[in-house]
């Protein structure tokens, strides 16, 4: 039973990642597409976790703790872009 | 009893995933869009890991996932802090049909 609900909670969160795409194509300014973004790894952190849980695998819990420090560098990186215009 | 409590959390972190969406989706302008997601995705990330580490019990895997729930909870909160600062010292205009109180703007703070 429990396997069931998470299996569908993991489909709900793939439809909202591909509504925060949509954000990420429309999206007005450069800072709506960052967010957007930000938002997307984190629905991944949890897609990830839901999967290692379903599949009995728990390698994709590495690979989850690494892809959330990859995000949010990615972040921090395309926002100091933003503000200063050069990465040094 | 336990998969009682599991399912429920994980209902409510999903529904705190759903809420930040529709606020990304609706809201008018960046710093809006960046209130709404990054509390309901904070909260929705720490409940949904939340209900596999009560489900899974004290194994190596729990240890890990309270690690990413602690990361989460710090890492989220200063990446929006990060792109409000950066779009704000950009210029991004906020909506226009909102008032805004801008306490830097009146009392001659640079941001």
């Amino acid at each position: 039973m429990v396997d069931t609900v998470l299996t569908g909670g993991c489909i709900f969160l793939v439809v909202t990642t591909f509504l925060c795409l949509y954000r990420a194509y429309v999206g007005p300014s450069v800072a709506d597409r960052v967010i957007s973004i930000n938002v997307i790894g984190t629905k991944t952190v949890a897609i990830m976790v839901l999967v290692s849980y379903v599949f009995h695998k728990d390698y994709f819990l590495d690979i989850a703790l690494v892809y959330a420090l990859i995000a949010f560098l990615a972040t921090v990186g395309v926002a100091k872009y933003l503000q200063k215009g050069v990465l040094e | 009893m336990l998969d009682i409590i599991t399912i429920v959390i994980f209902l409510l972190g999903l529904f705190f995933f759903g809420v930040g969406v529709i606020g990304l989706l609706r809201l008018p302008d960046v710093y809006t869009r960046l209130h709404a997601t990054t509390k309901c995705d904070t909260l929705g990330a720490g409940l949904v890991l939340l209900a596999v580490i009560l489900n899974q019990g004290f194994t190596m895997a729990s240890v890990k996932l309270a690690l990413m729930i602690l990361f989460i909870w710090f890492t989220n909160p200063t990446a929006a802090h990060i792109i409000a600062k950066a779009a704000r010292s950009v210029g991004i205009p906020t909506a226009t049909e909102c008032a805004y109180i801008d306490k830097c703007k009146e009392e001659g703070v640079s941001s």
